[in-house]
């Protein structure tokens, strides 16, 4: 059955779409991604859908619930390198999805998931510590 | 009736004599058009009009008979429009005909009272219709110059400009329409992914009004922006457009709006690390400047 492959690096998971996305894919990669998350214990999702060309309002839902899924699973979501006639398309559809963080391109993308996830975990470890003591 | 055309035909030199006199004492543009054009077109057109194949009358305007002199006056009419005549003294060219035909038919009919109204009736009638399709083709020739001036508009529209590494300006001007606000959105979009621009700043200072429309638009561009991880700053928002904006009940309450382009542009350098600092030399060139006073 065809896949997204879902690479790790480190603490992050890595999707790259590079095929027309179905239904069925779509939802196939919200199983293998959320199934991944939890197993790795991965705290931040970037997603590249630069060489995505078409987008329907369902794929955008899709989108949404995982980024929903994954903060609850504690990892935080970026979707990267929409091309401007995807972003119109969703904006035409309605769809803003306001949950979804975005970035120009893997490489802020990723700038922005260490970011986001060194601050929590700078929390994270002092709150491990006061426990300890 | 044919008659009468006939009539004409055999004293088209003395109708085009009279007619040229009563265009050249009529108030024709002398500055756009010249003599020399204006004997040639009226030439032309009674030759068209008195060289129609026989049988034809001027009751049918509708024959095909007349196809050549419409077709005449059209481009006539439309590059009339090009060169700036007004739709009145275009049509005054061609009622100017009018009594030179009714010399002709009067010399024809002599005293014969009735049907000489006869023929001025119809010879009336024949050269109005020729007026008014003068000035249907002038103004089909003016809506075919505001339908290409729209379309150099939309051209010329919207430059986006690079203000810094990764801050991108679109200086919005005029009217905001669909048509154009969507090739606005299109032109921003391609521009934050050539440039790789994280801040995009909207300047509507040059937008004379903001209706509901209009917002919408700027909304829908603005979160397309942001769906592809680029930040838009909404600028020049004039205090009649922020009343209106909030009269009409628009939200913009998620989106960054600055008074003016250079506070926008300020915010963007802050948001990307980077800050405009005065430097010493600038103050040593501006007291040297001083001293030179």
């Amino acid at each position: 059955m065809e896949r997204i492959p879902i690479l790790r690096m480190g603490n992050y998971l890595l999707v790259t779409i590079q095929v027309d996305m179905h239904d069925k894919l779509a939802l196939t990669l919200q199983d293998d991604l959320t199934n991944r998350i939890s197993e790795v214990n991965a705290k931040g999702v970037l997603i590249d859908i630069s060489s995505l060309e078409i987008v329907d309002s369902f794929i955008g839902r899709t989108l949404a619930n995982i980024a929903s899924m994954a903060r609850i699973l504690d990892a935080e979501t970026v979707v990267v390198g929409m091309q401007p006639a995807v972003a119109i398309t969703l904006v035409e559809l309605g769809m803003s999805l306001p949950g979804i963080r975005t970035a120009l391109n893997v490489e802020s993308g990723m700038e922005f998931l260490r970011q986001t996830v060194m601050a929590y975990e700078g929390s994270d470890d002092a709150i491990g510590d006061s426990r300890e003591d | 009736m044919s008659k009468l055309l006939e009539t004409m035909r055999q004293s088209r030199e003395s109708i085009l004599q009279d007619w040229l006199t009563r265009l050249k004492s009529a108030v024709q543009r002398r500055d756009l058009i010249s003599e020399r054009d204006l004997v040639s077109q009226a030439s032309e057109m009674v030759a068209t009009l008195v060289d129609v194949p026989p049988g034809t009358t001027f009751e049918d305007f509708n024959s095909p008979a007349w196809q050549p002199l419409k077709a005449m006056l059209a481009s006539l009419s439309v590059s009339r429009a090009m060169a700036g005549f007004t739709p009145s003294e275009t049509a005054i060219f061609v009622l100017s005909l009018k009594p030179s035909l009714f010399g002709t038919a009067r010399q024809q009919r002599g005293s014969d009272a009735e049907e000489l109204y006869s023929d001025l009736l119809t010879i009336n009638e024949f050269v109005d219709r020729l007026a008014l399709h003068t000035t249907d083709s002038y103004i089909h020739g003016r809506d075919q110059v505001i339908v290409r001036q729209q379309e150099e508009m939309l051209e010329l529209s919207t430059p986006v400009v690079t203000l810094w590494d990764g801050i991108v300006a679109l200086p919005l001007i005029g009217t905001l329409d669909s048509a154009r606000t969507q090739v606005v959105m299109e032109s921003l979009l391609e521009a934050i992914v050539q440039t790789n621009s994280r801040f995009a700043i909207i300047d509507i200072t040059g937008v004379p009004t903001v209706d509901t429309l209009v917002a919408q638009h700027l909304l829908k561009t603005i979160t397309a922006a942001r769906l592809m991880g680029a930040e838009c700053i909404l600028s020049g928002i004039r205090p009649q457009i922020a009343q209106t904006i909030v009269h009409l009940g628009i939200n913009l309450q998620d989106v960054t709006t600055k008074s003016r382009l250079a506070d926008a542009f300020r915010l963007a350098l802050e948001r990307s690390g980077r800050k405009v600092v005065r430097t010493e030399n600038a103050v040593d060139r501006n007291a040297a400047t001083q001293r030179g006073q």
